[in-house]
């Protein structure tokens, strides 16, 4: 119940600016987006969606940020490991 | 899925892993508190556990919002929603919650018209197509949820519809977190804090708790990567001797959460002076009511209710399992009495509940196993 999910603003709804179409792992639905800035979110945009309400944007550098750093776990994982085997040790 | 599927990198997850592995001081043990009962879903689906070292332990907080219902409340529930005049609507994992007499299940099979919704939105949908009923909306959940209730009273409010009322059982996590850094058998290292929670309240709410109590958090996210690097980060603050709050959630929790959230909440809702929690008794100020200016759409005051205190089955250890003292398997009834077809205790209803994410992903089989090994 508590579980947040992302989905993809795809449309925001002129007549009803408290509604946005949104794209949830290929379902569209109707969301509540009261509860963001005004003029908060532009089709595009990822939102994380709580009991039909946007609860928060998803900030797209944020995101990067925290990949970029754990690609460069990633890397230097890989790097190590490869070391190791290059290592051989018999 | 965009945000989902690469926080599930299995590789990235080995070296995270291994950087976790790194920071971890020999000859010493730690226990971190995940807060949120979404947090202990995923490391049960996930199988955290097995990437951290033996030496790391993860112990489950209050942060089930289904799991902290007392008894007395849900046969209050049961009580307006057994009315001919009623339609009692809520989330689908209030349904086998276990009340003093019944649960919602028990009273739906004897004739009570009670219906699952996914939002209160829906409920409001309800309320509209049946002029003649009256709709009651079971609210329950931490901030995370409470906001979405306080948008739905405004709207019913703003379109004057007066069959429809809030059943409000909303908790406030900060006094939780307290009771549990208040109790004295609680041995922690440091909590990963609440992600949805937060996108809310945001994270100056937690500073009390590395400035006070000298212990970190790190405010995480729900996918396996989330989940490790913040006891990455937790570890990196215990080895540099550091106490701060931190968030590795900051794709969705901005650092002064939802001041539109805040606002609605702040409109429409109040602080009760005190709560009953399941398993942790009454804590002060730790839950919502409807202001004085909403009456028209509050349950509590539209309705008689017993209103009386229940104690939990004696059986039941879930208030042990709430404060992190007991693991789900250490409870006398886990997996025989308790199970999720006929649960005992509330923390085997919910998906998010310890004991039913232990249960349902077989976990227990493996943590009882290293536990026996090790004693
Ligand atoms: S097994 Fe059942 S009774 Fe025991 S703590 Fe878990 S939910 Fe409560």
């Amino acid at each position: 119940m508590c579980l947040g999910i992302p989905g993809e603003v795809v449309e925001i709804l002129a007549d009803q600016p408290d509604l946005a179409l949104v794209d949830v792992s290929g379902v569209r639905r109707a969301v509540n987006i009261a509860l963001l800035e005004d003029g908060g979110v532009v089709p595009g945009d990822w939102i994380l969606l709580h009991v039909g309400f946007a609860l928060s944007r998803i900030d797209e550098d944020e995101a990067r940020a925290a990949m970029e750093f754990l690609e460069g776990l990633g890397q230097a994982y890989e790097d190590e490991m490869a070391a190791l085997r290059d290592s051989g040790g018999d | 899925m965009r945000y989902v599927d690469e926080y599930r990198d299995a590789g990235k997850a080995r070296a995270l892993a291994a950087e976790i592995a790194a920071l971890c001081e020999p000859d010493r043990t730690y226990t971190f508190m995940e807060v949120c009962g979404g947090h202990t879903h995923t490391i049960y689906k996930h199988g955290i556990e097995d990437h951290l070292p033996d030496t790391v332990h993860l112990v489950h907080g209050p942060g089930c919002p289904v799991c902290v219902i007392p008894m007395g409340r849900i046969d209050d529930a049961v009580h307006i929603a057994l009315r001919p005049d009623v339609i009692m609507t809520t989330f689908g994992d209030m349904m086998r919650v276990p009340g003093g007499d019944a649960s919602f299940l028990d009273a739906k099979a004897a004739g009570a018209d009670i219906r699952m919704v996914y939002s209160p939105l829906d409920a409001l949908r309800i309320a509209r197509a049946n002029p003649d009923r009256r709709v009651v909306f079971m609210a329950i959940g931490f901030e995370t949820t409470a906001p979405s209730t306080a948008v739905t009273v405004l709207r019913a409010a703003a379109e004057g519809l007066d069959n429809f009322s809030v059943f409000c059982n909303h908790v406030t996590i900060i006094p939780a977190i307290k009771a549990i850094l208040d109790s004295p058998d609680q041995r922690l290292d440091g909590f990963l804090g609440p992600g949805h929670v937060s996108t809310v309240i945001g994270c100056r709410p937690y500073e009390f708790i590395a400035a006070l109590h000298g212990k970190p958090l790190v405010v995480a996210g729900f996918e396996p990567l989330d989940i490790l690097q913040s006891v990455h980060l937790l570890l990196r603050q215990l080895a540099e001797r550091r106490a701060a709050v931190e968030n590795q959630y900051g794709r969705v929790v901005p650092w002064d959460g939802n001041p539109k959230a805040l606002g609605a909440l702040s409109r429409v809702m109040e602080l009760r002076p005190h709560f009953e929690w399941r398993g942790l008794g009454f804590i002060s100020h730790s839950a919502l009511r409807l202001k004085d200016e909403y009456a028209a759409y509050d349950a509590e005051r539209l309705f008689e209710v017993p209103g009386i205190r229940v104690a939990d089955p004696k059986a039941c250890q879930c208030g042990e399992v709430l404060k992190g003292v007991l693991k789900p398997w250490q409870c006398k009834v886990f997996g025989t009495a308790c199970t999720p077809e006929t649960p005992i205790g509330t923390c085997m209803v919910s998906s998010e509940g310890a004991c039913a994410a232990y249960y349902n992903f077989g976990r227990f089989t493996r943590a009882a196993v290293r536990e026996a090994t090790r004693s």
